[in-house]
């Protein structure tokens, strides 16, 4: 009897994780037809259109390009680090999506099946920490490479991440204070009422500092230094070729649909879909039917942050390295800790009955 | 002789125009230097441009329109009875600038009256379009409308001679035989040009 249910946890499990996998390495593949879209249609241009009706078969030519082409591995590049960074790149991008609470449940086989892989009670923290491990595919990768320019990019890819990771880290804490957890399902579920007890509501400029602290995580425009074509040919990818380079260049746009997931459950109320009491719903449609539109309505919710994320790469010039440290140290850590240290003083008041 | 400073220089030296402006160096103010506003301006400017008309044509499904002007590829005429105009005068080699053109005439014999207008035909017609400069003064030299320029241009060619077009190549399609062909390799140039 105790068999058959942890037979049946590990399929479902299984079947969860299969499904999260899959679906994020498809968004990540369409984001990047996305991305180049919106380039075109912000530049007044087509954008790619011939593969397939409107070009969405795009996705798949650049796949099988990327794959056709040879493998070139530097003759004084360290192989087994090498073929290692982008690897890890991929992993660390692709890990991220287990603690994100995709809807509530389903119902199947008598069973409830939450539409979560791991509901672990420390799930930002597990966020953090794989976020944190994306950039050693970089630095792993940039440094075997043997080549000045890589390093270069990997250097400026560590120090970016470290700097940006405690204002991020920072104005989360603001942001947990209100919660009092670290669980992304109870951080949603605390969201659930109605738009207003969305977390965006409480912590703005929390936010805006995670926001604007995710972009530079995920190596993007403005915070693109790592990769500046212009001025380190190509940056910790200037050696890779042909599918290592296209699982870089892949982890980028995993990692965007991740944290603007993130974001979403963070910030935006997760699942909860706006204007709408679930619940009540819920009863009149069927729980299974009910999932499926929270699933489709969280995935709404980030695809329009990757549009933002490609928004703002259009838009917006990169910075230069003195400007992102200052940036970074000078105006965001301030900013969080006077955002965490108002939100510890009205979370005080709100205790003492607003009485000083 | 007495050394000027840079501020002299520029008060003596007259300025061009009165576009000229001194660059400001006035320090930012705090909007300024916020960032944010600037940031979200530039973003609506992006935004805008979702909405623009696009100006590329799609090329190979849709054809930007020739001007009713263009000179494009030669077309040697026929007459509504499919007989080739040209009668070889040599009016069209010799009002070419590029000298692009040559040809040989033949005598039309008997029984070929429904090939050639009249008794004197081309037996060979060529055009080296690597010369030709499509200027179309053949098509104003012509007395007998038998050559106008049409609304195309020569293909790529990997040797040079395949830019030497015969007559197999000029002669429009037989009006009375093929005449979706005919209508096609004339267009409408060749009623701007009477």
């Amino acid at each position: 009897m105790l068999l058959s249910i942890e037979l049946a946890l590990i399929l479902e499990k299984l079947a969860l994780i299969v499904v999260v996998v899959m679906s994020s390495l498809l968004i990540a593949m369409y984001a990047t037809f996305a991305e180049r879209k919106v380039a075109a249609i912000m530049q007044d241009r087509r954008g790619p259109n011939r593969a397939g009706p409107f070009g969405i078969l795009q996705p798949v030519a650049d796949g099988l390009k990327l794959f056709f082409k040879e493998e070139i591995i530097p003759n004084l590049s360290s192989k087994f680090l090498f073929i290692l960074g982008p690897c890890l790149a991929m992993l660390t991008a692709m890990m991220t999506g287990a603690v994100i609470p995709w809807g509530d449940k389903v119902h199947f086989f008598d069973r409830d099946i939450p539409l979560q892989i791991a509901d672990i009670n420390i799930g930002i923290l597990y966020v953090f920490g794989v976020v944190s491990m994306g950039v050693y595919g970089i630095m792993i990768g940039s440094w075997a490479s043997n080549n000045k320019f890589s390093l270069m990019g990997g250097l400026r890819a560590a120090s970016q991440i470290i700097s940006y990771e405690l204002a991020m880290g920072i104005s989360l804490i603001a942001l947990l204070m209100t919660t009092g957890t670290l669980s992304l399902k109870e951080i949603v579920e605390q969201q659930q009422e109605s738009w207003y007890s969305w977390n965006i509501i409480k912590q703005p400029l929390g936010f805006l500092i995670f926001l604007i602290c995710a972009f530079a995580e995920c190596n993007r425009t403005p915070f693109d230094l790592p990769e500046a074509e212009n001025e380190l040919i190509g940056g910790y990818h200037t050696e890779y070729s042909s599918m290592k380079l296209g699982f870089f260049l892949f982890a980028e746009y995993i990692n965007m649909f991740l944290s603007s997931a993130v974001m979403v459950s963070l910030f935006f109320g997760g699942y909860d879909i706006p204007f709408l009491n679930d619940a009540a719903f819920a009863e009149k449609i069927g729980i299974n039917w009910m999932a499926l539109l929270h699933a489709g309505m969280f995935l709404l919710k980030a695809a329009s942050f990757l549009f933002l994320f490609m928004w703002v790469r259009w838009t917006i010039p990169r910075f230069r390295y003195d400007q992102l440290m200052n940036l970074g140290w000078k105006v965001l850590i301030p900013l969080a800790l006077i955002n965490m240290l108002v939100t510890g003083a009205f979370i005080l008041l709100q205790q003492n009955n607003w009485h000083f | 002789m007495r050394s000027l400073s840079k501020a002299q220089i520029i008060t003596y030296m007259q300025a061009l125009t009165n576009r000229a402006k001194q660059v400001e160096r006035k320090p930012m103010t705090l909007l300024e230097r916020a960032y944010l506003p600037a940031i979200f301006k530039g973003m609506a400017i992006t935004f805008g441009h979702m909405f623009k008309k696009r100006p590329t044509i799609n090329y190979p499904e849709v054809k930007r329109p020739f001007s009713p002007v263009f000179r494009g590829l030669h077309i040697l005429n026929r007459d509504e009875e499919g007989r080739e105009n040209c009668t070889a005068c040599g009016l069209c080699a010799v009002a070419c600038p590029a000298e692009a053109i040559t040809m040989e005439a033949a005598e039309r014999k008997a029984g070929e009256e429904n090939l050639y207008r009249e008794e004197k035909y081309a037996a060979k017609y060529e055009i080296n379009m690597l010369r030709c400069i499509f200027c179309g003064l053949c098509e104003e030299a012509c007395p007998k409308d038998a050559i106008y320029l049409s609304e195309t241009f020569a293909p790529a060619n990997f040797q040079r001679k395949g830019f030497i077009y015969g007559k197999d190549d000029l002669l429009i399609p037989n009006p009375i035989t093929e005449p979706e062909a005919f209508a096609e390799a004339r267009g409408n140039r060749a009623q701007v040009a009477r």
